[in-house]
């Protein structure tokens, strides 16, 4: 296996495994909160089961990329990378959601445990709550966004 | 237990926030024509259980259980439950060394401490197996109990108690991380040595009998409390406005309820900066504190109702909410 195909597989994996490392610790924050809620007032799962579920698209994500680019560099399809630099451009591709995805997802998970408690306290306004987490996903967005473009076009 | 292992916590603490009485249900019991309206108030809001039927006593009783259930529910650190209960747990050393040593029987005078109950702190007392206890409690015991049983003194076992269990709370505060948890254990040694200099300026007890009394303290310097107590009212007045507790002594001016009232109030104050924070011990410790100031506040609206006092009057007196 060439320098290249390594570098290009640990693009790959750092996708998923940052990212997921960052979502799991979000879902689990958010998890313990939405627990909280629901050992007082039971009614209020469905809307902070959606708020704990927040952080966990980062994972997804990080996941997505893998799959992408595992599909051009000749593990689920396309052609095997036989040159160093190809791979380290693969690897560069897969960085912005494999940093992004795991700091914003331990952002958006602090930020769901905090609308939490606006639930926990005014559960009608659970719309307005849902708003302030979902604006850290911009960010994760962005990154897969950049990820894919870039994996694809190379 | 770090910051995190609260999230839990605090999230449930949440939820019960929306069941506390705020300023304008306290306005309310105010204006009610008696202590039965108060009460019924009160059920209406869910206070008390089924044991408790209409009996004021009970009722608060009943609200003070359910607090302490809700805390040690949620599994906070042993050691801050441990000095949070550091008065009720010397309270009922106390209890156990006067009834061991007079042998009448007062069941009613100890708090119904899970750990150390009237049966434990008995059973210990009269072992002498004082290892038994907590660490501040095994060197004080053989000492308050060997006072009593030596002079009978009811008063001097109090003092020397009272002022170990500010003494505990001292160095627990000093040792504590968690900076409300440092300020609110620091603000009561320093509240309620003022309080006793207060107590000993009116009964004119000497400068060596206020320095005993008042416990080790931060945020004070007990050398000149006891010096200003030991003088006249305005002296002691004078000392306090040079301190922190400047206001306080403005308050002090007009009563010493007013003064308990302000330290309340002020204590309160310093806990609302816990309702944003989601991720610590302190929204837990200030729902605590709050719980017990609004308990507080309804013990001095109902005895007030149930002696006729007026709305003025009563009003002087109550505590501000937390919510």
């Amino acid at each position: 296996m060439s320098t290249g195909m390594v570098l290009a597989l640990l693009g790959a994996a750092l996708a998923t495994i940052l990212a997921g490392i960052g979502s799991s610790y979000g879902v689990r924050i958010g998890g313990q909160a939405a627990a909280g809620v629901v050992a007082e007032d039971p009614d209020q799962f469905a809307k902070v089961l959606i708020l704990q579920l927040l952080p966990g698209t980062q994972g997804i994500y990080g996941l997505l990329v893998t799959f992408i680019t595992l599909s051009r560099i000749g593990v689920l399809g396309g052609t095997p990378i036989t040159d160093t630099k190809t791979g380290l451009m693969y690897l560069i591709a897969c960085l912005p959601i494999a940093v992004v995805g795991l700091v914003s997802a331990i952002y958006q998970g602090k930020t769901s445990v905090a609308s939490i408690g606006v639930v926990a306290k005014k559960p009608d306004q659970f719309g307005k709550a849902m708003l302030f987490p979902a604006m850290v996903e911009t960010y994760a967005i962005l990154a897969l966004l950049i990820s894919i473009l870039a994996v694809t076009n190379l | 237990m770090n910051d995190l292992d609260y999230i839990f916590a605090v999230a449930r603490i949440r939820v019960k926030e929306k069941t506390l009485l705020r300023d304008s249900d306290i306005a309310q019991m105010i204006t009610m024509p008696d202590a039965d309206a108060v009460i019924e108030f009160l059920l209406t809001h869910g206070w008390g259980d089924t044991a408790s039927s209409r009996d004021a006593d009970a009722i608060l009783a009943a609200e003070e259980a359910k607090t302490l259930s809700l805390i040690n529910e949620l599994r906070l650190d042993p050691e801050i439950l441990e000095i949070l209960s550091y008065p009720q747990l010397f309270h009922n050393l106390k209890a156990g060394i006067k009834e061991t040593v007079t042998t009448e029987p007062h069941p009613s005078a100890f708090y119904p401490l899970e750990s150390y109950g009237r049966e434990t702190i008995l059973k210990i007392i009269k072992e002498k197996t004082y290892d038994q206890l907590p660490e501040p409690l095994r060197e004080l015991a053989p000492r308050a109990f060997e006072l009593m049983l030596q002079t009978r003194d009811g008063q001097a076992v109090d003092m020397l108690v009272d002022r170990e269990t500010l003494s505990a709370m001292e160095k627990a505060g000093k040792a504590s991380s968690n900076p409300l948890f440092k300020n609110y254990l620091l603000s009561t040694v320093a509240v309620s040595n003022i309080k006793i200099a207060v107590r000993a300026q009116r009964m004119k007890k000497s400068r060596e009998f206020i320095e005993n009394a008042l416990a080790p303290c931060t945020y004070l310097d007990t050398k000149e409390l006891a010096k200003a107590a030991s003088g006249t009212f305005e002296e002691l007045l004078g000392y306090l406005q040079r301190t922190d507790y400047s206001q306080g002594a403005e308050a002090l001016k007009e009563s010493p309820s007013a003064f308990e009232r302000w330290c309340d109030n002020r204590l309160i104050g310093s806990l609302r900066g816990e309702r944003t924070h989601s991720e610590s011990f302190g929204p837990v410790l200030a729902y605590y504190l709050a719980r017990q100031n609004e308990i507080k506040t309804v013990r001095i609206i109902l005895t007030a109702k149930a002696n006729g006092f007026s709305e003025d009057a009563i009003r002087e007196r109550v505590r501000e909410m937390y919510v």
